[in-house]
Order: structure tokens, then C-alpha cells, then sequence
């Protein structure tokens, strides 16, 4: 099965670029630490999901990329190409020559109308290639215009036009000290509008990854390739091939095939007036987990930690919300390498604090004048902060 | 890619305007090595097949085969505009692109603005629609100008209405120059208060620049110069005022020093919009991020670092430097003290060789420092180039929304009260037609608004930054 992924902007290309390449450097690594039989299955698996086959032999990824102005794309081309190893399909970019100014107005209401027809029909055709497709993967920044607003738009069109497909987004949280102004604004118009037509949000927050950059591998200047690898790396080491149970002979079809959609019970909950942030939470209450472990010794490892009722919430049952997939391939030369994807309230805290900064901005008023401008009104806010602060609540609610 | 066109009005702007085109071409001929015609020259330059008569000669790729400036050139008296196209720019600007007249506008902001507005308005809207044609995608115009004579404060202004009529969707970037104290035109206040009406209404970003404060770089820079202090010798394309290995060989002037500054203002302001960069600011994120009230957009901008010695191995601590230097009242290109006042919103336009982490740890160090108004504590707009200026591994841009402006349009309001209390001079504009006393009033009234809106930020200053109860929600 295979997913179609949409780069979006500036942060969306520069990131899906890394993404793409740490994924065919892996599946490409010769000590895979394992026999060559596994290998080779793992390299089929991993290149029906993300790359197609073209004539001459280089795979070319199965990747839609789009911004509204095109340094940041031809760039991404050609240093696909460069690498000689894999590359973009040519006609798989759309660019345009003016870029969204960090508006989310204008990426959702000016661009996203404009253009929508030759967007997807672009993704139509990536679409088309596979033989059968499992989901999309939007990255896409909230801070700026293109890939927050414009990526919102396009989400939305897909859950219009492919309602059976999974739509995962992976977002970029700005880092808290701004890159851009308004970046409160367009970080909460893109979050509650994703909520409404995506299916899963991948967070990955700038400041977090800048600590690990810093903090764990000791770079001394870091830029925002450092930063990008990273999370590629993060990224490749969820998404490459993993088997599905004990004993199975073949990695897992369905690569994005976590249960998302958790509602809890309508019963039973107190009634409960808004949660005060500051009190100590003893654990980050999960309501899912998914430990992925690759390479060796992964059929003994003990993981009986990550089944403690006390990381859950009460109306879960761990052995409900806990997984685990596991491959004795080895990811990117580790020897062992595990990654944790977490629906916890580990986000209520940065979230917390956009709302909050955005709310203050909006009372003054400022900037308002800049989206108005373009068709978003005071109303499409308010109805924002509403939704995003029913999320904060409900998260909050989990801790009970 | 997107295009601007420079618009340069009377002396000021036209002389700046000079300074600018050289130095432009000095940076794209820096990196653009082997001549051929991109997206990023495209920006300020058409590339023209000269042999081709007419209008069809434009090429869109390739070699370079002559550069065209994207300008128009204003000025209602000759000799600046005879002598630029005498000197060897001479080729790089467009013959059809200029309106001239003889007589001048006698510093007189009425003759600039109604007498000549009036006059060449035709004639303006035919150039501006032809600059307009050759580009792919226009973003911007750039409008150079003065506000204390009466060519670029008066006809310059009465441009701005023009293009928001003709080309509503086209960012209006202005850089003016005020008059310093010690201006020798009596009326330069007038001039500029009627002009700072038309500011106030019909421009989308404004920069100011003051005379005398480009006159203490420069004197700041001779002192480095020649005060022996530095060990090495500077190197000379670096320093901000020169024009060293530019096409311009003639003498130095004695304003191209300044121009020079007010030059690199511009190129390093569109730098990331021409160049790539790992965090891309185009032309019209300055506006988004720099305007948070439609009526306050005047950015005070400052340049570093001034000149770059020549046995450079950027330690760290150097760069740091930089960024501190910024924020200094010696940097800034009009006199303010934006430490001292508040801040509004603040963008910091890297060049060259600095990563995220330097940007990051600059921004944490100097924050502390600095006063940001309650509703945006993190107004930190940021981008980087990767492309430096020539002559310096990197550079730093900053733009201050910041009511720091402020004593800059007081003292031209007292200024302009001292004449206009005694009625002085007033009868040359007033024998214009169209002028009348309310001109005046209503210019003084459109100043004294502004005023008082940023001393209603100014009065939040030392209020604490409070919280706002936020919406909740029943669950």
C-alpha cells in the first residue's frame, strides 16, 4: 500500500526533501543487520509505499510539492536530482510566483480557491501510480501562509475527495520565541480547521527538536537542516516497514494504521468546570501509545512499563491503547532503535500557550485588518478559539 | 518570482536612486557569475536585446545581454537626471522612462503636488503602466523621495494615490527622508507635513531616514577609519557608505556616502525575496508581520555592521556583536532610541553565513532588554539569506515598529507650528490653485492623530502584561 505525501511551503518541501532521503539512505543501508532475504523484503516494502519505479532505474518519490513562489521548490529539486539516488517527478510540483505573506487568510481563501484544480488534479495523478493507496501525508508548517493556510484548504479537499483514505498531517509548532509575527493567529486557523478534516495531526514543535540538536547531539551551530534531519530521522525510523504481529511473514500492509479515532464514554465523566493548568499532573495520561522497535533482541524486550494503567486514562484498558510493531531490520546502521508515537496530553501545554497569546493579540485587535482583508472574519476566529479550547479541555479531562 | 519597480522623485530620490542601481548590479554581478539571466535579477532588472528597436527587444532567460533597471525617473528640473544618464549608469536606465521638466518646484510642496501632479499625471500612468507590463508578476513599488523640498515631497506623494488607484493590489513601499534640524530650506516643514498626510493615507510601509543620523554613521566610520585604532585595514567594499568596485568610478560625491547607506537599506530589505535562504521573508510578509494597525506604518530601520575588517575568522562572539549593535540609537537611520521605547513588532533580516541557533540566542540574549507591547511579547520576525552582502560574510537588517518614531514627527509638528503660527511663506502655496488653509489644518490634524496614538502605546509601557480571561467552556 502506498502514501501519497503533499509538501507544503516553505518548511513542508525542505523537511519532505529530508523525509524522502532518509527513508531511501535506510532502506538502502547495507547492514541491515539481518538476512538478506528480510532486506530485500523490507527494500520492496518501503519503495511500493513511498517511491515509483521509473525507466531508468532511479525511484522517484511519490510526492506532490507545492508553494506559492519558487525558490524554496527549485531548490528542492535539484538537490533531489543531484543526489543521483532518487529525485521528484517533473511534473509533479506546482509553484506559483507570489507567496501567501504569511497570511493564513490568503493561503486558505485566495490561494486555495485559485488553485484548487491544478492541485489536486496533480494529487490525482501521483494517486493514480499506485496500485492501491493507503493515505496521505501533508507536512505543512502553522506559522506561515502557504502551508498553514493553503495546507487547510487542501486537507479539507481531500477529505472531500478521498473520504476513505487516511489523512495525516504532520505539523511544524513554531518555535515559541517567533519567527513570525502572527504566527498565533495562523497556528490556531490551521489547527481547528485541520480538526475538522484530518485525521491524525504528527506534531513536532521547532523548540523540542533545537533541544535535541543542542542537548543530545552537541551541535554547536545548528541550522535548519540539522533540525530537519532530525525529524526525518524520527519520522523514517515510524514509517518504515514493520511487521504487524508475532510470527506474521509479511510487514504490515497498512502503514498508518493506528486507531485514531478514540471517543470517550459518555457516561460516567464528572461534570467539570475549567481545569487549572498549574496543578502538578503526576503522569502525561495517554490515550495511545505505539512503541515501534527495530533491530536486535526486538522479540525480547520487555515493554511491560508501557502497560501501567497509571499512563492511561481511567476509562481505558492499556491493553486497548497500547501497540507495539516490531522488525529485526535495523534502522539507519543502529543496532537498536525505538520510537514512541504518543496521543497524550504532552501537547496541552504548547497549545495552551498559543491560544493564550493568540487571545491576547485578539483582544487588541492587531493584525485583524490583515485577514479581514482577505475574507477571515472576527466570527472565523472566535470560532477557532472555541474549538481549540474544547480540545484543551478535553485533553485536560483526561488526567481523571 | 516576483518583480518591484523603483520609483525616484526629485533630487533626494533620484541621487539615492543612483546609488542604489549601482550597488545593485555590483551585488548581482558578485553572485551571479556567469551572467546569466535568473529570477533573482529579474527582480529589479529586464534583460533587453539592444539591437531590437522598439519594444520587442526583452529576454526572458538566458544570457545576459543588456540589463534594463525596472525604475522611472522623476524630477521636474534636469540637471540631476541629465547628469545620471551622462554617467556610466547611462545605460542601464530606459530613456522612455523618464518625466522631466525645467523649471523645478522652488521647494514648494503645492507646485510638486498639484501644479505638476496635475500637469504630468498622463503621462506618469503611461510610464507606470509600461513598467508594469514588463514584469511577470509585479509585488512592489519602491518609491525613493525627500519630504522637505518640493519634487519628491510633493509630486512623490501625489504618486502614492496614482499607484493605489491604478495598481490596488501592489505593496507601496516609501523610503523618505526628513529634514534635519539644520535643513537650509525655510519651508521644509511645510513641505514635510503636507507630505506626511499623504504618507499617512496612501503608503503601505514607510521608512524613514534621517539626515543627520546617516551623517553620524559616517562620521563614526572616519573616525574607526582613521583613528589608527584597527590593527588591519578595512576592507573597502564593505563599508556600508562606499561604492568600491561598483561601476560608478567616478569621485565620490559628497552625499554618495549616505546614498550608499539608503542603498543597502533596500538591497538588504529585498535580499530575501531575491535570494535563497533557509527561512525565506518575502516582500509582502513585511508589511503582514510590521503593520499591526493599518495607520502605523512607519519602520525605523538600522544596519549592521558598518564595515568588516579584512583578516575577519567570524568568531562567534563577533556575531553577537552584530545583533547587539542593532538595537544601538548609533545604528539607526533615524534618530530614535528604540531601547527606550516600545516596541510594536521587530524583524530581523539575516544575511550570510548565521544558522538558526545564532538567530535564537541573539533573540534570548538581547529580549530582556527590550520593551514589547502586552499583546505581542514575541513579536519576532525573523528570516534567513544565505547569499551575504558584498564585501561581508553577514549582515543584519533590523526593522523596528517601535515608538521610537515618535519625537521624529513631534519636533516636525513644532517646527512646522513655529512658520505657520506667523503665517510665514504661506502665501506660496496658497496662490497655488487648489491649495487652501484646511490643506494645512487637515495635514496637521492627520499628524497630530498619529502622534497620539502612539503615545497611547507609550502609556502601556510600564503597565504589566496581563492575561485575559479566556473563554470557557462547558464540558
Amino acid at each position: 500500500m502506498s502514501i501519497v505525501t503533499v509538501q507544503l511551503g516553505q518548511c513542508g518541501n525542505q523537511i519532505g526533501f529530508e523525509v524522502f532521503d532518509a527513508l531511501f539512505s535506510d532502506s538502502h543501508c547495507p547492514q541491515g543487520l539481518c538476512s538478506k532475504r528480510e532486506n530485500e523484503a523490507y527494500q520492496a516494502s518501503c519503495k511500493e509505499r513511498f517511491f515509483s519505479e521509473e525507466e531508468n532505474g532511479v525511484p522517484i518519490a511519490r510526492a506532490v510539492l507545492v508553494d506559492m513562489e519558487p525558490k524554496v521548490i527549485n531548490q528542492t529539486l535539484s538537490k533531489a536530482a543531484h543526489s543521483g539516488r532518487w529525485k521528484y517527478g517533473q511534473h509533479s510540483c506546482f509553484c506559483q510566483k507570489q507567496g501567501s505573506g504569511n497570511n493564513w487568510a490568503y493561503g486558505y481563501s485566495v490561494h486555495g480557491p485559485r488553485h484548487e484544480e491544478s492541485i489536486m488534479n496533480l494529487i490525482q495523478k501521483e494517486v493514480e501510480k499506485c496500485d492501491s493507496l493507503n493515505g496521505f501525508f501533508i507536512i505543512m508548517s502553522m506559522a506561515g501562509g502557504t502551508g498553514s493556510g493553503l495546507g487547510a484548504f487542501v486537507t479539507q479537499n481531500l477529505q472531500d475527495q478521498y473520504s476513505n483514505s487516511l489523512k495525516m498531517n504532520q505539523i511544524i509548532w513554531p518555535y515559541g520565541t517567533g519567527e513570525v509575527i502572527v504566527q498565533n493567529y495562523n497556528s490556531i486557523l490551521t489547527l481547528s480547521h485541520l480538526y475538522r478534516s484530518s485525521d491524525a495531526l504528527l506534531i513536532h514543535e521547532n523548540d523540542a527538536v533545537h533541544k535535541i540538536c543542542a542537548k543530545l547531539m552537541n551541535i554547536k551551530q545548528i541550522s535548519f537542516r540539522d533540525i530537519n534531519q532530525v525529524l526525518a530521522h524520527q519520522l523514517g525510523s515510524v514509517f518504515q516497514p514493520t511487521y504487524s504481529g508475532e510470527g506474521s511473514f509479511h510487514y504490515r500492509r497498512n502503514p498508518l494504521g493506528i486507531d485514531w479515532q478514540v471517543r470517550p464514554p459518555l457516561s460516567g465523566l464528572p461534570t467539570l468546570g475549567k481545569m487549572s493548568l498549574n496543578k502538578e499532573f503526576h503522569f502525561n495520561t495517554s490515550i495511545a501509545n505505539l512503541v515501534i522497535l527495530r533491530g536486535k533482541d526486538v522479540h525480547s524486550a520487555e515493554l511491560g512499563a508501557f502497560k501501567d494503567p497509571a499512563l492511561y486514562t481511567s476509562w481505558l484498558e492499556p491493553v486497548h491503547a497500547f501497540s507495539v510493531w516490531k522488525t529485526q531490520r535495523a534502522f539507519s546502521k543502529y543496532e537498536k532503535s525505538a520510537a514512541l508515537v504518543s496521543n497524550s496530553q504532552f501537547l496541552v501545554k504548547p497549545l495552551d500557550m498559543i491560544v493564550g497569546k493568540a487571545w491576547n493579540m485578539f483582544a487588541s485587535k492587531a493584525y485583524i485588518h490583515q485577514y479581514t482583508k482577505f475574507g477571515i472574519e472576527e466570527e472565523d476566529f472566535l470560532d477557532s478559539f472555541t474549538l481549540l479550547e474544547q480540545v484543551i479541555a478535553s485533553y485536560c479531562n483526561l488526567g481523571f | 518570482m516576483t518583480q518591484s519597480v523603483v520609483i525616484q522623485v526629485g533630487q533626494c530620490g533620484n541621487q539615492i536612486g543612483c546609488c542604489f542601481w549601482d550597488l545593485a548590479l555590483r551585488e548581482h554581478a558578485a553572485v551571479n557569475q556567469k551572467a546569466i539571466y535568473d529570477e533573482a535579477i529579474s527582480s529589479f532588472f529586464r534583460n533587453v536585446d539592444t539591437r531590437v528597436v522598439g519594444d520587442g527587444g526583452s529576454i526572458s532567460k538566458g544570457k545576459i545581454c543588456s540589463l534594463k533597471a525596472r525604475a522611472v525617473l522623476i524630477d521636474m528640473e534636469e540637471g540631476v537626471v541629465n547628469e545620471i544618464l551622462q554617467g556610466p549608469l547611462r545605460d542601464v536606465f530606459d530613456s522612455k522612462q523618464l518625466i522631466t521638466d525645467i523649471s523645478g518646484s522652488g521647494n514648494n510642496w503645492a507646485v510638486g503636488h498639484k501644479v505638476f501632479g496635475s500637469l504630468y499625471q498622463e503621462q506618469i500612468l503611461e510610464k507606470l503602466r509600461k513598467s508594469a507590463e514588463h514584469c511577470d508578476c509585479l509585488q512592489c513599488f519602491f518609491v525613493i523621495h525627500s519630504m522637505g523640498g518640493g519634487t519628491g515631497s510633493g509630486l512623490g506623494t501625489f504618486l502614492l494615490k496614482v499607484l493605489e488607484d491604478e495598481f490596488p493590489e501592489v505593496y507601496k513601499f516609501v523610503t523618505s527622508v526628513y529634514p534635519s534640524g539644520e535643513d537650509d530650506v525655510i519651508t521644509s516643514p511645510y513641505n514635510s507635513m503636507l507630505a506626511m498626510k499623504e504618507l499617512n493615507e496612501h503608503a503601505d510601509c514607510v521608512l524613514p531616514i534621517d539626515n543627520q543620523s546617516l551623517f553620524d554613521i559616517i562620521s563614526k566610520i572616519d573616525l574607526m577609519v582613521n583613528s589608527g585604532k584597527l590593527g588591519t585595514a578595512i576592507k573597502p567594499k564593505s563599508l556600508v557608505t562606499s561604492s568600491a568596485g561598483a561601476f560608478k568610478k567616478r569621485q565620490e560625491k559628497p552625499f554618495d556616502a549616505m546614498n550608499n547607506i539608503v542603498a543597502n537599506l533596500l538591497l538588504n530589505l529585498t535580499s530575501s525575496a531575491r535570494f535563497e535562504g533557509s527561512l525565506n521573508m518575502d516582500l509582502n510578509e513585511i508589511s503582514m508581520n510590521l503593520v499591526p494597525f493599518p495607520q502605523l506604518h512607519y519602520l525605523v530601520s538600522s544596519l549592521t555592521p558598518l564595515y568588516t575588517l579584512a583578516d575577519v575568522n567570524i568568531p562567534s562572539r563577533r556575531l553577537d556583536q552584530m545583533f547587539s549593535d542593532a538595537f544601538s540609537k548609533d545604528h539607526q537611520l533615524i534618530r530614535a532610541d528604540p531601547k527606550h521605547s516600545l516596541y510594536l513588532a521587530c524583524a530581523l533580516m539575516v544575511r550570510g553565513n548565521v544558522q538558526i541557533s545564532d538567530l535564537r540566542r541573539n533573540i534570548e540574549r538581547l529580549k530582556p532588554s527590550l520593551r514589547f507591547v502586552s499583546w505581542n511579547q514575541e513579536g519576532w520576525k525573523t528570516s534567513l539569506c544565505s547569499v551575504p552582502p558584498v564585501g561581508h560574510s553577514h549582515s543584519l537588517l533590523a526593522l523596528a515598529n517601535n515608538t521610537c518614531v515618535k519625537p521624529t514627527f513631534i519636533e516636525l509638528r513644532e517646527r512646522f507650528m513655529r512658520l505657520y503660527k506667523k503665517r510665514a511663506h504661506l502665501h506660496h502655496y496658497l496662490q497655488i490653485e487648489g491649495m487652501e488653509e484646511s490643506c494645512f489644518t487637515e495635514a496637521m490634524s492627520s499628524l497630530s492623530a498619529l502622534i497620539q496614538e502612539y503615545n497611547q502605546l507609550d502609556a502601556t509601557k510600564s503597565m504589566p502584561a496581563e492575561d485575559l480571561p479566556r473563554l470557557r467552556i462547558a464540558v
